[in-house]
């Protein structure tokens, strides 16, 4: 059953995707990859990985994509672009990528038909994950906060002759 | 996992009076105001002006249901469906009463936290799809206000995590038998009570349609059921949000001497009366005053709030 569920997860995930990647209206690129990041928690969440699941959608899904839709708003394409995409998206682009992630595929493939079966329906819960975050993997924890920082960090300079510009000019 | 929880009554009982109440909410909302201005209100419709509903859902159904031909026409079509589902959904996890609910989930917060979160595309979809100008801002102040005060809402209710130490509705409200978690939690209920009323688009936080500045902002373009979409699903999300509200910080269904589920059910309704009674009384931000209301003083209020909770529970942990 849950094998079953799996699987047509991952088809799902694949296709919306695959979809992502042709299509031409970059909002409808990424309503599709809104698609594939919530496929993604579904597949953590058959794998007992339900903290992970709904963090993917909290995460990925509900803020980081709605950023990404908020910057394709504001660049307000037309027609244009679509045309375009159109253009770049030839044939001899896309043949050559897609060959060597058939490659990957045949091999993932190849793993999972030789063993090395998935333990599904062991289910992990929010105390051992916080566990495990501060306890062998605090260094990692605290890099990625360090990195954190230092986007913010960035932001706010690049941010800041923008400000004085707008004070500059008296009303913002 | 709770026994006789999702099974079929539940699912179908819970889903139709959901329904039910968001619909009915357009005509306690409309009375409830008028008492409040020193109105009357709808009152011609059947007794009390019950059947006002009836007469609006009527009206809506035999409008035209308009597309504009120069709308991104699936976008337009799909954006009010998923406020409406993200809504219905999020109810799943609600804990009416013992044994009464769909599902008993680990993460039951961070679920609701979700599908918050995801509800926010119907707007911005919408916005993005109508290509109009003003539903454009309106989809564009609806994506960076939901984004920003969701994080003050995970944080805030963060602390009610910290002290029952689960995630699981059911087991934070068993864990107020002692006291309501508004008495040792109350920065914390403040916060996640401006947070929900921003995520929810309400009056006086509801800039994504500021009919004064912007027509009707994101939904200016919709009409007929579509427009009915975005209204039901801005009561469900009321709803919600009350149900979450009370199961945070006013005990869920504890209480003596009435039911369990006659508890929950009085004290989300107060808790969706408030939400009109804010909206008969207070005005509007600026939108630029909203965002710096947020990140200047909701954000460091309620991570000061997370660090005080957790001091404490340590200190008395020993």
């Amino acid at each position: 059953m849950t094998l079953t569920l799996f699987y047509i997860t991952s088809a799902v995930a694949i296709f919306a995707t695959v979809m992502m990647i042709t299509r031409l209206n970059a909002v409808h690129g990424l309503l599709y990859l809104i698609l594939s990041l919530l496929a993604v928690g579904v597949l953590f969440f058959l794998l007992g990985a339900h903290f992970a699941a709904v963090l993917e959608v909290i995460i990925y899904a509900g803020a980081i994509m709605v950023l990404f839709v908020f910057v394709i708003m504001m660049l307000n394409q037309g027609q244009q672009t679509i045309d375009q995409e159109r253009a770049w998206l030839q044939p001899d682009t896309w043949i050559g990528p897609s060959l060597l992630a058939l490659i990957l595929f045949i091999e993932m493939l190849a793993v999972i038909v030789l063993g090395g079966n998935a333990d599904t329906g062991h289910i992990v819960n929010a105390k051992q994950v916080g566990i495990a975050l501060y306890g062998p993997y605090l260094l990692a924890v605290e890099l990625a906060s360090m990195l954190l920082l230092a986007g913010l960090v960035g932001a706010y300079h690049l941010g800041k002759p923008m400000l004085k510009m707008r004070k500059a000019g008296g009303e913002s | 996992m709770n026994a006789g929880l999702g099974e079929a009554a539940d699912i179908v009982g819970i889903l139709a009076s959901v329904i039910f109440v968001s619909a009915m909410l357009i005509w306690v909302e409309r009375r409830l105001l008028a008492v409040w201005q020193d109105r009357l209100g709808p009152n011609r419709v059947g007794p009390l002006g019950l059947m006002q509903v009836v007469a609006d859902m009527v009206k809506m159904f035999f409008k035209e249901d308009w597309i504009p031909p120069f709308a991104d026409k699936p976008v337009f079509v799909l954006a009010p469906t998923i406020v409406f589902i993200t809504m219905l959904t999020g109810f799943a996890v609600v804990p009416f009463a013992p044994g009464i609910g769909i599902i008993d989930f680990n993460f039951g917060l961070l679920y609701f936290l979700a599908l918050s979160s995801l509800s926010v595309y119907s707007i911005v979809l919408a916005g993005y799809a109508s290509s109009n100008k003003y539903s454009l801002l309106g989809g564009l102040r609806a994506a960076a206000q939901t984004i920003s005060y969701e994080v003050f809402m995970g944080i805030s209710a963060m602390g009610v995590v910290m002290l029952s130490g689960t995630f699981n509705l059911r087991e934070i409200v068993e864990a107020q038998r002692g006291g309501w978690f508004i008495v040792p939690q109350f920065f914390g209920f403040i916060v996640f009570l401006i947070a929900v009323v921003a995520e929810s688009r309400r009056t006086p936080l509801d800039l994504p349609e500021a009919e004064q500045e912007l027509v009707a902002g994101f939904h200016t373009e919709y009409s007929g059921m579509k427009f009915g979409m975005f209204f039901v699903g801005e009561y469900l999300a009321i709803t919600l949000s009350s149900a979450m509200m009370v199961t945070l910080f006013f005990g869920g269904w504890l209480g003596p001497w009435l039911p369990p589920l006659l508890w929950f059910c009085l004290k989300t309704a107060v808790g969706i009366m408030f939400f009109i009674l804010l909206r008969g009384s207070l005005p509007r931000p600026r939108y630029d005053q909203l965002m710096a209301f947020g990140w200047k003083v909701l954000l460091p209020a309620a991570l000061l709030n997370l660090l005080v909770t957790g001091a404490v529970v340590l200190s008395l942990r020993d």
